[in-house]
């Protein structure tokens, strides 16, 4: 605050997010599509609805450049403990709708705390780890870091919105980047990959592949052994162990029907493409009926006879499949890819922690978003339903994010003033 | 505020691990992305399979009408139920069932027919819907996904004549479908007479409309605003050349009867008649009690179904003899003077022996027309009998040919059989060569033996005598389509190369054979109408078959007639009388003689009659 340099604003990122927001209303307006409403200002329809969003969101996107950045900082506990009490409210008079409880009410507009929880956990996590003279070598501190975002992850499990808490695994990459054992993401990595093996092949096959894999690596890669390498190998070998045996257990016990039919579809073992498999196959069929240059702007035969559901919402990518084809389509993951890159780029370059952690965690999030929408529709992951950030119709998906978003290119702007 | 460290420096680099997540992720999406939209090419049809519907238009199948511009065959519009089982979901199955009054079970049973077809696609319900029925439920209709109809049309034949010329239609069968790429599962096609032979003209040309539906099956709109549709062309009508008025008489004079009859205007070759008894209401062969109706008639011991006009192979009798004499006096083997004395060589009746052609064919003397034949068989250009037995018999052939017997007669009707002239190929397999000479063959003089034909070439042989020459394809289409097409295949004169003088006595002794003492079918003799004809009187096992052909008048013959009726005995008793009613039916647009009309219509030939000659029975 010393200096007073003009502010230098991210015109990229900008530049990104209005196109991937235009681009997507135009998508909604093609997933309602009906003659009879074509109109665009007709503000019945979910297209004309958002385009109110999209004026309030613009609206949101000035005011918080307007706004000190510092509000933010400042501010991160006071609204990480106001959306929590709200995470908390839903539970009790929240409305449910998809299975999920995750909304409420005010009078004519519903509103889902959990995707604000999100924006409020990024804040705080920052607001934490931006303390002076914090150490995160210290487990205390990783400790509190989890905690920080383990509550709110818990309470939107609660609401049985399982895409929202998965969401919460983005921000490994903030801790990652603040000195978080690379090992942990690795390990991430290797449960996903045994659980997902653990469904598909022979537990006591894999067990013993696992095991082989574990001689190889003692005896025939490392070149020098000691009593240590011994204990760790046989560590992990059992907890590999022990957690590939626990898997059938978890998948029986913890995980819904619902979830249980999803990852089966997924892995190929159910083929029902009438019940859970539907909106996967329709997805597909959406999608690849599109070919490269796609059926053209309001063209879709699949999109706009019904077919896939969640169109306008969870599903709008199968709109732009359809529609546009593998060249729009390739250039809107393209886009998503370059804007979460670009923010990393942005956050790295930040000097303050409290920019760098925020920057990072919002990456995250937008990331887990991307993955778990994109890979749904494309039938990578199981169907999780959550939205596709600035595309989704949906406000209240489309102000938080903006607002996540906004928070950072104010923050950004003003990176040389913090010193 | 330095919080530049040197662990801050080292935690930097791991951007670039969080941004090569990142990007892999996308590489990984963009990759699948180009899986399905560039390299998989199923989805595109997978999307079409259900987005979009194709809605046959079914055109109307073309009208016949008879000579005289009176419809025969039209149309009445029937509905089609189709489902596509895969958007049935949701149905109300009990309500459902009501509605159409079916039970469930049949209900199950017609569902899996129609899922083995597939479960993506229409198929057929329930066919041909009456308009009335489907009017008390078509507006509920909506209320069942996946059900619509397809409108579809039935013929339908005010009199109900003619079963044999008209044919019918029926279901297509795989064989159809693979012939030919127009047809599709449950489309019907003309499966016997004109129906079959003019298809193609009949059955118009279908179109197409593709519709855009949404998930619960409703149309939401004609798919790229109708880029894709054409309409459907109705089929073109049939001008046939049937008398409908003398076809149903003729039926009428059938009805008790085997046998047939067939008319023919000389002067062009025109069928006006064309009956085989038994026949059958070809109303019967016409909707949901189409198929069984086709087995009860395909079951009859009587065979309704076989059009004996065309496909029965006969052994023609003394009618015969007229064209033996033809070609015996074109080869100057006779002259219209020879005369033969009646040594009954072959059995005979008892006549005075005929002194020229004209009084062999009046008196149908068999000994006369044995000395005939085997002058042209006989030659005497080889000593060695069989050799002058192959000669003369291939010379022969050659002729007979010419009067169109042996050969097909290419009428637009289907499975017309060609009869049989046996040549020296046929008699070289049987005897071997150099085994057969005249003494071998003579039966074939008097149209026994060997010899068969159909009664649509003795018809055509009653034309080429009242032509005094030559004939025209005997057709039943004058012309066809909205262009008034002609075949110009059946305006194509077919000359016997025989010298028209050698007709005219032919003409004399068929005149004689009705009007003069002595002639074989005084029967046939209608008041003043010069009408020629010419018994037959062919053996058979069992009780023979009468036989008449005939034209009239002498000159400027209008119509041309064969009759045949089975086991009914002499030609003179049965064929002929009934001959004459045609005739004066057609001449005189009706019959003055009722008694003798009301004899030969009510009576059953194979009943003793005042009137005939004894059949004799011959053992089985």
């Amino acid at each position: 605050m010393l200096t007073n340099e003009k502010k230098k604003y991210d015109w990229l990122t900008i530049a990104l997010y209005l196109l991937i927001v235009i681009f997507g209303w135009f998508n909604i307006y093609a997933a309602c599509y009906d003659e009879a409403h074509a109109a665009i200002f007709d503000f019945s329809r979910q297209h004309g609805k958002q385009l109110i969003w999209m004026g309030i969101a613009f609206l949101l996107a000035l005011s918080v450049i307007l706004i000190e950045p510092r509000v933010f900082s400042n501010a991160a506990y006071i609204i990480y403990v106001v959306l929590l009490a709200l995470l908390v409210v839903t539970l009790f008079i929240g409305q449910v709708t998809n299975g999920g409880q995750s909304w409420i009410n005010f009078g004519a507009f519903k509103f889902q705390p959990s995707e604000f929880a999100k924006w409020a956990t990024a804040l705080a996590l920052a607001k934490y780890l931006s303390q002076i003279d914090l150490d995160f070598k210290k487990p205390k501190t990783k400790l509190i870091a989890i905690i920080l975002l383990a509550v709110p992850a818990l309470l939107i499990l609660l609401q049985h919105d399982a895409g929202s808490t998965l969401v919460f695994a983005g921000f490994i990459f903030a801790l990652f980047r603040e000195g978080l054992s690379g090992y942990i993401l690795l390990l991430g990595v290797l449960a996903i990959a045994l659980f997902v093996l653990a469904l598909v092949v022979n537990q006591y096959l894999l067990i013993g592949i696992v095991a082989a894999l574990c001689l190889a690596y003692l005896f025939i890669w490392l070149n020098k052994r000691n009593s240590k390498d011994y204990w760790h190998i046989a560590l992990f070998f059992v907890l590999c162990s022990v957690f590939i045996l626990s898997v059938d257990f978890a998948f029986e016990k913890v995980l819904e029907p619902h979830q249980k039919d999803r990852i089966y579809v997924l892995l190929g073992k159910s083929d029902d493409i009438k019940g859970t498999g539907y909106n996967v196959h329709q997805s597909k069929i959406a999608i690849g009926s599109g070919g490269f240059t796609g059926k053209g702007f309001l063209k879709g035969t699949i999109t706009k006879a019904d077919f896939v559901p969640e169109q306008e919402t969870d599903f709008i990518f199968c709109t732009v499949g359809e529609e546009w084809g593998f060249l729009v389509s390739s250039l809107l993951v393209a886009a998503y890819i370059l804007l979460i890159v670009r923010i990393v780029g942005l956050a790295e370059r930040q000097r303050g922690t409290f920019a760098r952690v925020y920057g990072y965690s919002i990456a995250g999030i937008l990331f887990m978003h991307i993955l778990i929408n994109i890979g749904m529709v494309l039938g990578l992951i199981p169907v999780i339903g959550i939205p596709l950030p600035f595309f989704s119709y949906g406000g209240s998906s489309l102000l938080s994010f903006t607002l996540m978003l906004f928070v950072f290119i104010r923050q950004d702007a003003d990176r040389n003033q913090l010193l | 505020m330095v919080c530049l460290n040197v662990m801050a420096n080292q935690m930097s680099d791991r951007k670039i691990i969080v941004q090569g997540i990142f990007i892999a992720v996308g590489v990984i999406f963009i990759i699948k992305l180009a899986m399905l939209q560039i390299f998989d090419h199923q989805y595109r049809d997978l999307a079409d399979r259900q987005a979009l519907r194709d809605i046959t238009q079914y055109p109307a199948r073309g009208l016949v009408y008879d000579r005289n511009g009176e419809l025969l065959v039209y149309n009445e519009a029937v509905y089609d139920l189709m489902v596509i089982p895969r958007m049935t979901k949701g149905l109300d199955t009990a309500y459902f069932c009501k509605t159409l009054g079916i039970d469930l079970e049949e209900f199950s049973q017609r569902m899996e027919k129609a899922c083995k077809y597939s479960t993506y696609s229409a198929s057929i319900f329930m066919k041909q819907i009456s308009k009335e029925e489907y009017g008390r439920w078509q507006n509920v209709l909506y209320k069942f996904p996946g059900f619509y109809v397809t409108q579809r049309t039935l013929r339908v034949y005010d009199k109900p004549i003619a079963a044999h010329v008209l044919g019918y239609v029926g279901e297509v069968n795989e064989a159809d479908l693979e012939r030919d790429s127009y047809y599709k599962q449950g489309d019907y096609i003309g499966k016997s007479g004109l129906e079959k032979s003019y298809e193609e003209i009949l059955r118009g040309v279908k179109g197409h409309k593709v519709m855009h539906v949404d998930v619960h099956n409703r149309e939401i709109g004609s798919y790229q605003n109708g880029a894709l549709d054409s309409t459907a062309i109705e089929g073109g009508n049939l001008y046939t050349t049937l008398d409908a008025d003398l076809q149903q008489y003729a039926e009428k004079v059938m009805a008790n009867k085997r046998g047939c009859i067939v008319a023919i205007e000389p002067s062009t070759g025109e069928v006006l008649t064309l009956v085989s008894a038994p026949s059958y209401d070809p109303n019967l062969l016409v909707g949901r009690v189409r198929g069984k109706n086709y087995s009860a008639l395909a079951a009859d011991i009587s065979k309704p179904l076989f059009n004996r006009a065309l496909q029965a192979q006969y052994p023609p009798g003394s009618i015969f003899k007229v064209a033996q004499a033809m070609i015996a006096l074109d080869l100057g083997a006779i002259t219209p003077g020879t005369g033969f004395v009646c040594d009954k060589v072959l059995g005979c009746h008892n006549h005075p022996s005929a002194r020229s052609v004209q009084e062999a064919i009046k008196m149908s003397c068999n000994p006369y027309f044995y000395y005939t034949y085997r002058r042209v068989i006989q030659q005497g250009h080889y000593k060695n009998i069989h050799r002058d037995a192959h000669y003369g018999l291939s010379v022969w052939d050659t002729y007979m040919n010419r009067f169109g017997f042996g050969t097909r007669l290419e009428i637009d009707l289907p499975n017309v059989q060609s009869g049989n002239i046996p040549d020296t190929n046929f008699y070289d397999k049987w005897y071997g060569k150099d085994g057969w000479a005249f003494a071998t063959i003579y039966s074939n003089s008097i149209g026994q033996g060997e010899v068969q034909v159909v009664p649509l070439q003795m018809a055509n042989l009653a034309c080429i005598v009242a032509n005094r020459g030559y004939y025209y394809t005997p057709h039943l289409v004058r012309y066809y389509g909205p262009d008034s097409t002609r075949n110009n295949a059946f305006y194509q004169k077919h000359h016997t190369g025989i010298d028209s003088k050698y007709f005219d006595i032919a003409a004399r002794g068929m005149y004689d054979v009705v009007h003069t003492a002595g002639g074989t079918a005084h029967r046939a003799n209608i008041p003043d109408i010069d009408i020629c004809g010419k018994t037959g009187t062919a053996e058979n096992i069992g009780v023979d078959h009468s036989v008449f052909v005939c034209f009239a008048p002498m000159d400027n013959p209008k119509i041309a007639v064969a009759v045949y009726v089975e086991n009914a005995g002499a030609g003179g008793a049965w064929a002929a009388p009934i001959a004459s009613l045609i005739v004066e039916k057609y001449i005189r647009g009706e019959v003055e003689r009722s008694e003798f009309e009301r004899l030969y219509v009510e009576t059953n030939p194979c009943q003793k009659l005042p009137l005939t000659r004894r059949v004799k029975k011959k053992k089985k």
